[in-house]
């Protein structure tokens, strides 16, 4: 086999496992949300539909397959089709060039596990993320609902307004390790536990994690579906199918924020304490550890906090974090030139 | 591969390009720019320089573009209103003036013996480019800029916030 044929054939297994992985995670989230959102409410949540209401998530699939697609009256048909398309694609894309385990030898060459290896690989991410607010603006614009476009401008604003938080919380990872590609920041990180950024870049941390679940609109920034005012914000004249893709979106977005989190601030695929085994296949069981934690943690959030303010939100992205994460470049500058 | 690339980017580039002009809506116009917009970046990413190709869509699509979109869709602007038109001598003397200029720039065009096809590659790595940037004789004219749309922010936020 050739080079270029092994080359092709590795990619098109990894994408495969990864779109399989994503998927099968998203259908385990909505049903791990529903069933954990429950036990902190004293509820049991879906529990009839297999072992534990395991199934639950097949029985959802199945209901949105089978149900009527609606076009509301006065919808912009194709530009309404086209949102959730360009939400999924967009979600999807993201996480193709982040790594999620140190490269493996395969038939004796060696494979990087991911999908896209590129130069530019975080600003390639931060690109992507900012074109998914389209597939919201679409969404809510196109429905000719008011909740729908209310929801969308919310939510417009709102990431327009955290993106750049999220941006320059990165700026000090990436000016510390004077890369932009996600494997060399993880392997920056190797080592003791006091090496992850997540300790020598506390402030972009804190910064992150905000940004971060603002981004992802999760509780307590789900103000662009805010249920109990508009309806259900920018998807609320979407059904069947389309409304699973919107989901799925949604879910997916999560998951790569989690990965990406876990890549820039929690060590990546190391365990964090010298001695424990690192190496090929234990890396990846590291990353997924790390993943399914704050995979919890989105979930514990929305079962826990408030949602916030309109006026507050937009307070506190450009008044307390932007100068905050400014701050923070300015430090990690001064220190690396004193070094 | 990269020459059939180049060409569906370019007519796409194009294709949107006359879409955002000769849109009644504006929002359809600003939706197409979005894809002018991304298909550049495609362009610039095929020339070698995925930096360049990455920050038109952070600055261009992702940032300025939702803020466009964000006014109309706060104004509602459903269409352009239907003016009184311009009169059958003003649209002939357009469409002449149109012609002569597309005829002159192909006359330009063919005299300047073109390559065809995408550019060959040049060196616009990431450190390339800082280092371009951060160095004589361009130094003092990036930072003037800075400077100036600092000036442009600071203005901006002081016109908004003035008292009526």
């Amino acid at each position: 086999m050739t080079t270029l044929q092994f080359e092709l054939c590795a990619a098109v297994v990894k994408i495969l496992v990864i779109f399989n992985v994503l998927l099968g995670l998203f259908s385990a989230m909505t049903w791990a949300e529903r069933r954990l959102l429950a036990f902190m409410q004293f509820r049991l949540g879906p529990n009839r539909t297999g072992p534990m209401g395991i199934l639950q998530p097949v029985a959802d699939g199945i209901k949105l397959f089978f149900k009527e697609e609606a076009f509301p009256e006065g919808a912009n048909k194709w530009l309404f089709a086209l949102a959730p398309v360009v939400s999924i694609v967009t979600a999807f894309t993201a996480i193709a060039v982040v790594p999620y385990g140190p490269p493996v030898q395969v038939f004796g060459r060696e494979v990087s596990l991911q999908v896209a290896h590129l130069d530019v690989g975080l600003l390639f991410v931060f690109a992507i993320t900012a074109l998914g607010v389209y597939g919201i603006v679409l969404a809510g614009w196109a429905a000719n609902n008011k909740y729908s476009l209310i929801g969308g401008l919310r939510s417009s604003a709102q990431m327009f307004s955290y993106e750049l938080s999220l941006g320059l919380s990165w700026v000090g990872i990436i000016m510390l390790t004077g890369s932009f590609q996600i494997a060399d920041i993880v392997n920056r990180q190797a080592g003791s536990l006091l090496n992850w950024n997540a300790f020598l870049q506390l402030p972009a941390f804190l910064v992150y994690s905000v940004a971060a679940a603002a981004e992802v609109s999760r509780t307590p920034f789900d103000l662009s579906e805010a249920e109990s005012e508009l309806v259900a914000g920018f998807h609320t004249e979407y059904s069947s199918m389309k409304f699973a893709l919107l989901q799925m979106a949604e879910y997916v977005n999560m998951i790569t924020v989690a990965v990406l989190t876990t890549n820039l601030f929690l060590g990546g695929w190391h365990p964090g304490i010298p001695g424990l085994p690192a190496g090929g296949l234990f890396g990846i069981v590291w990353l997924v550890v790390k993943v399914l934690a704050i995979l919890f943690v989105f979930i514990w959030l929305r079962g826990t906090l408030p949602r916030f303010r309109y006026d507050q939100l937009m307070h506190f992205g450009w008044k307390v974090l932007i100068p905050l994460a400014m701050a923070n470049i300015l430090g990690t500058a001064i220190y690396l030139v004193a070094r | 591969m990269d020459l059939g690339l180049f060409y569906l980017l370019a007519v796409l580039s194009l294709a949107s390009a006359v879409g955002v002009v000769g849109q009644r809506n504006p929002t359809y116009s600003a939706f197409a720019l979005i894809v002018t917009l991304c298909s550049l970046s495609g362009i610039y990413g095929l020339m070698g320089s995925p930096f360049i190709a990455a920050l038109q869509i952070v600055v261009y699509a992702g940032a300025i573009m939702v803020l466009f979109l964000f006014v109309l869709m706060l104004l509602n602007v459903k269409r352009e209103a239907a003016g009184e038109g311009p009169g059958r001598v003003l649209r002939g003397v357009a469409v002449a003036l149109a012609s002569l200029f597309a005829v002159q720039v192909g006359v330009v065009l063919a005299g300047l013996n073109v390559r065809r096809g995408p550019a060959p590659g040049f060196d616009a790595s990431t450190r390339r480019m800082a280092e371009t940037l951060f160095s004589l004789p361009f130094l003092y004219v990036f930072e003037a800029t800075s400077i100036l749309i600092l000036a442009a922010l600071v203005g901006a936020v002081v016109l908004a916030k003035k008292e009526p």
